[in-house]
């Protein structure tokens, strides 16, 4: 950081709290990269093991003991196929919509926190920024530039209307889910996760905050864009409707995206209403605590899609401007009010 | 206003019914919307989400494991065609009369019928099938063959899993059809 500011040094930059030397970021930063990049073949096939499970069948059990490996075999497959273009494309826009995709998931992933500074040396996450929230909001909806941009650049209809949806569906959602997040900053009284965290040392937030933490919820299945709020996908009526057009790895590069923020968005309702890496053990343990959190948290997305069926549009976007909205809007009063009356 | 028959007391509620008139109540489901909806809409979700958590714990049940294990056939399953010979002699029973041939609606049956030689035969009767082929691709699995048959040389057999990759290799000649199949089909027990 401070080679950055010796480069620049009239930039206004965000406070940050913990600065350690650049050769410990870097590694850090990969190393968190290649953790959370091997965990989403682990979701890939939890999911698909799970989803089994819950309508009563075995899911993938063909390749390697118990179908551990099918991820592997499905990555293979999709780098071995043919890497096209549709006639009606934009060349440039079309080759970066995945891109930006995975970029804006990856952004977020350095901000969330996944133990304490460990011996006044490292911290375990990748960057404690004092206004970390608002980072989290920014790198979320650079993901709506890749599915837009992607959606428009294929030429096709169906593409088109997938990402018509989804701009409309994150920019609704959006609010309700930073204004579900803003309960928990008014008690911590700070925007920054790892504060955030620490605040939650005598009681997980979502004992205050259960609406807000339902508010979250509802909104992160939109915003990840899983079922049963996947209407940007809707296989049956749009055929994937954005990742239409797209085959091989292009298409491999947006699910992959989908995984990492359905991972990202686990990790910050953990980091917001589940008290974060704190459990009981030692400080190093911080890690293990936010992962299993955090797999849990996955595993709900999970049932949540075996389960329930894809609402229409319209009562999408009603349930989102007309309840959500409101409903967080009111907690936030009241938190406010009650932060400042106790 | 139960099932039917009965709908004495309803008259003044459907004043178009008749006496005699047979009623169905038709089940509608409550108006959406309000403070009740709401409650539904969160009841039916959970209610929802306890029904797949049940089959979590149930564990898997309705798949069949296929290449290891096969779904049970019944006795009378009309699977691929078998010919049969007379157990005693050897001998094949088909004479190469072409009945099947006749009776089949897809005409996937093709019999060459040749003479028998007294020294050294091939079938019970005068003639026997030089040539018997029957095309998979193209059988409709009626079982009508096997009726036409006069000597009960063809019949249906239980072998289900003819796939293959050429559709010349559905042409099934008669040594093939004489063989018994590698694999034997499971049978499904009385009263399974």
């Amino acid at each position: 950081m401070s080679l950055i500011e010796a480069l620049m040094p009239n930039l206004p930059f965000a406070q940050v709290g913990f600065v350690e030397a650049t050769w410990i970021m870097i590694v850090k930063s990969i190393l968190i990269f290649l953790v959370v990049f091997s965990l989403v073949p682990m979701i890939l096939i939890g999911e698909r093991k799970l989803l089994g499970r819950f309508q009563g069948r075995y899911g993938p059990n063909r390749v390697g003991p118990y179908g551990l490996m099918q991820p592997l075999a499905d990555v293979i497959k999709l780098i071995t196929k043919e890497v096209f273009r549709p006639k009606g494309a934009v060349p440039f826009l079309y080759l970066i919509g995945p891109a930006l995709v995975v970029l804006s998931a990856i952004l977020t992933l350095s901000l969330v926190p996944f133990g304490p500074v460990i011996g006044d040396t490292v911290g375990l996450y990748g960057i404690d920024v004092s206004i970390g929230i608002l980072l989290v909001f920014a790198f979320g909806s650079f993901a709506f530039y890749g599915l837009l941009i992607g959606g428009w650049a294929s030429g096709s209809k169906y593409s088109f209307l997938g990402a018509m949806r989804a701009a409309a569906q994150l920019i609704s959602y959006e609010i309700a889910l930073g204004l579900s997040l803003m309960g928990t900053v008014l008690l911590a009284g700070s925007l920054s996760l790892t504060e955030i965290v620490e605040a939650q040392d005598k009681m997980w937030f979502i004992v205050p905050q259960i609406v807000a933490f339902v508010i979250f919820l509802i909104s992160a299945f939109a915003e990840t864009n899983r079922p049963p709020f996947d209407l940007t996908e809707a296989d049956a009526e749009l055929v994937q409707g954005y990742m239409t057009e797209y085959g091989g790895m292009r298409f491999g590069t947006f699910m992959l995206a989908e995984y990492m923020e359905l991972f990202v968005i686990s990790a910050l309702g953990v980091t917001f209403f589940f008290g974060g890496w704190l459990g009981p053990g030692p400080d190093w343990l911080g890690p293990l605590w936010m992962l299993l959190k955090t797999g849990l948290f996955v595993c709900l997305f999970i049932w949540a899609r075996a389960t329930l069926p894809r609402p229409r549009y319209d009562q999408l976007m009603s349930l989102g401007w007309k309840v959500l909205i409101p409903l967080a809007t009111l907690n936030v009063l009241v938190t406010a009010t009650l932060v400042v009356v106790l | 206003m139960s099932e039917t028959g009965d709908n004495t007391g309803v008259n003044s509620e459907f004043p178009y019914l008749k006496e005699g008139d047979e009623v169905i109540a038709v089940q509608r489901g409550p108006e959406p919307g309000g403070a009740a909806g709401a409650w539904r809409a969160v009841f039916e979700t959970m209610r929802g989400l306890k029904t797949t958590m049940a089959r979590l714990i149930e564990g898997p049940v309705t798949a069949v494991q296929y290449p290891e294990e096969k779904m049970p056939v019944y006795p009378r399953f009309r699977g691929r065609h078998k010919l049969h010979r007379f157990e005693d002699t050897g001998l094949e029973k088909c004479v190469g009369c072409s009945l099947c041939a006749a009776a089949c609606p897809a005409d996937c049956i093709r019999v060459v019928a040749a003479e028998n030689d007294p020294e050294n035969r091939v079938s019970a009767g005068e003639r026997y099938a030089a040539t018997y082929e029957i095309n998979l691709s193209r059988c409709i699995f009626c079982g009508y063959c096997e009726v036409a048959c006069p000597f009960d040389a063809i019949t249906m057999g239980h072998e289900y899993e003819m796939a293959d990759y050429n559709r010349g290799d559905l042409i099934f000649t008669k040594p093939m059809l004489l063989a018994d199949s590698i694999e034997k089909t499971p049978l499904r027990r009385e009263g399974e």
